[in-house]
């Protein structure tokens, strides 16, 4: 499945400072939909260079980091067990405090 | 002799230039304050007159409370279909407070002041910087402020920022209040404050300061327009407006610390907390005229290098939150005993963090170093600095390995010491201000490196006891 993963507000600077990438997921085993909660496995193993506790924390993402599918809080879509689909795009950003 | 006396006479001069241009400000400032203190005279009187005239004739002249001076002054936004005298009435009523006076705030006030917010009642300012914790200097104009914080001058660097940006506004438009709070906002003092306000904008820069506004805007009911920029990119939306969300509702949990940069660590370039400072003198525009759609439920994202804009769906307000939620336990009493700082483990005030590691025998000073260097000591220096600060200025000699890959440079280390004929060439570590040299010389030592030594207080400490000439940033 191909998606489309962005970083920002610092994020990028966990995966060799490159903010927009095309990925390629492989649904997993015995699965036939890909959750928000694959993804997120996925782009630790796969993307996450260093620091991996600025991302995560236990299986979601840490707090202070939005999640957006296709420019929506993944709130509104069920955090971890939204569904993805093909050419899905998935942004990924810390909150900044700065001024 | 000749030269002696030229230099003589320009430092003359110099010191007679400082004293007019002090005198000149001064006598500007009073006189803007007194020309705004006549035309609130003269407007009120205009007002007066219109008021016993409308008793007697029962209505106004026009159909609205706009002066001669304020439709001619603000014409350009009485032309607009969407904005019009309805709107501009709506927002001379009305009275914004911005919290920070910085990157952010710069713009705003500079807007708010120009667009007629609360001509009638009033413009505020709270500069948050200015903490009763921090140190005495983190309150006043400063030159490294002066890319970004484009209301304030030259002239008023070593002054409060209060007081610059108070000028500033006055100097664009001196017909509307503006009123200073040169103190920090703190759970003490921050009720009593927001609550003589309409709307707030948080132009502030730092975690725990977000928080405290949030929650005080939850409790009062106001509007809060909150904006952060850092790099190269920026962030804003509208909170607890219309039924839309607060930031607790966003982030009920504070990130780590090591989550949240500041500009004076990570660098920003100055117009990107301009463009969000404007936009926030905009969404408080719309929100105090009643036009268009403010940003509430949708959150703004900059990313100045890419030249994108994204605006997302946030979600609503939470049942659960702790501040606006149904079972919420953020009460006027609380809040005046929360502790933020605790709360988000970082500091309100910007005051820079200073670090005790390691035991005294593990860290000289600079000016010891200076001795080390002058003696000739077989030694090696390692900057821990990232190499974008390396890159702006540094000591001779030294060489670059930045404290997150120190672990994989050891190598490069051993043998930078190698080739130092001495077996005995000792080993000193230099950061910016003498924290992350005390990490780095915790690390060598458990690697075997056991005569590394940190410099105090780092390269901020050479340039202030050493060399006064070595740039700091
Ligand atoms: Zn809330």
């Amino acid at each position: 499945m191909q998606l489309t993963l962005e970083f920002g507000g610092g994020l990028e600077l966990l995966c060799d400072s490159v903010k927009i990438h095309s990925i390629d997921v492989d649904l997993p085993a015995e699965e036939k939909k890909l959750t928000m909660k694959h993804l997120l496995a996925w782009v630790r193993s796969n993307l996450i260079k260093e620091r991996p506790e600025m991302f995560m924390k236990g299986d979601t993402v840490r707090p202070g980091v939005l999640v957006l599918v296709n420019d929506c809080d993944w709130e509104l879509s069920g955090q971890l067990d939204t569904t993805l689909e093909n050419k899905d795009v998935v942004v990924f950003i810390s909150t900044l405090h700065g001024g | 002799m000749e030269s002696n006396g030229g230099v003589d006479e320009s430092t003359r001069l110099l010191k007679e230039l400082q004293s007019l241009k002090d005198s000149k400000r001064d006598i500007e400032a009073r006189i803007s304050a007194l020309e705004g203190q006549l035309r609130q005279i003269q407007s009120n009187q205009q007002l007066n007159k219109k008021a016993s005239s409308d008793c007697s004739n029962g209505g106004s002249e026009f159909g609205h409370d706009l002066t001669p001076d304020m439709i001619y002054r603000y014409s350009r936004q009485l032309l607009l279909p969407s904005f019009g005298v309805q709107g501009q009435s709506n927002l001379l009523k009305s009275s914004i407070l911005v919290i920070g006076a910085g990157g952010l705030g710069s713009p705003a006030l500079l807007y708010l002041a120009a667009c007629g917010v609360g001509e009638v009642s009033a413009l505020f300012i709270v500069d948050f910087e200015i903490c009763r914790l921090g140190m005495v200097d983190h309150d006043v104009v400063e030159l490294n402020n002066l890319h970004r914080q484009i209301i304030h001058g030259e002239a008023y660097i070593g002054r409060s920022k209060v007081e610059s940006a108070a000028a500033a506004c006055r100097s664009i438009n001196s017909t509307i209040e503006i009123i200073e709070h040169r103190e920090a906002l703190r759970t003490s003092n921050a009720l009593e404050i927001v609550s003589k306000y309409d709307i707030v904008i948080d132009a502030t820069d730092n975690a725990p300061s977000r928080y405290l506004i949030s929650d005080c805007c939850v409790l009062l009911g106001k509007p809060l327009v909150s904006g952060a920029a850092l790099g190269l990119e920026g962030q804003l939306a509208v909170y607890n407006y219309n039924g839309g969300p607060c930031y607790r509702c966003l982030f009920p949990t504070p990130p780590p610390t090591t989550a949240c940069q500041r500009c004076s660590d990570s660098g920003v370039l100055g117009v990107v907390p301009g463009v969000i400072g404007c936009l926030q003198a905009l969404e408080a525009i719309k929100v105090a005229s009643l036009v268009g759609e403010p940003l509430s439920g949708r959150m703004l994202l900059f990313d100045a290098l890419s030249a994108r804009i994204r605006i997302v769906k946030i979600r609503g307000r939470s049942l659960q939150c702790e501040a606006c939620g149904e079972n919420a336990t953020m009460t006027q009493e609380n809040f005046q005993h929360f502790d933020y700082e605790k709360f988000t483990q970082s500091p309100l005030s910007p005051a820079p963090l200073k670090l005790k590691l390691l035991k005294e025998d593990c860290r000289i000073s600079s000016k010891e170093y200076e001795e080390v260097v002058k003696k000739g000591d077989a030694h090696v220096l390692i900057d821990v600095r990232p190499s974008q600060h390396y890159k702006i200025v540094s000591l001779p000699n030294s060489m670059n390995v930045p404290l997150a890959s120190l672990e994989d440079k050891l190598p490069e280390i051993e043998s930078a010491l190698k080739s130092i004929d001495n077996g005995n060439a000792g080993v000193y570590v230099v950061c910016r201000r003498g924290n992350d040299s005390q990490r780095a010389v915790e690390l060598l030592h458990n690697k075997g490196f056991v005569s590394a030594k940190d410099i105090v207080g780092g390269l901020e400490s050479w340039a202030r006891d050493v060399d006064h000439r070595f740039p700091t940033y």
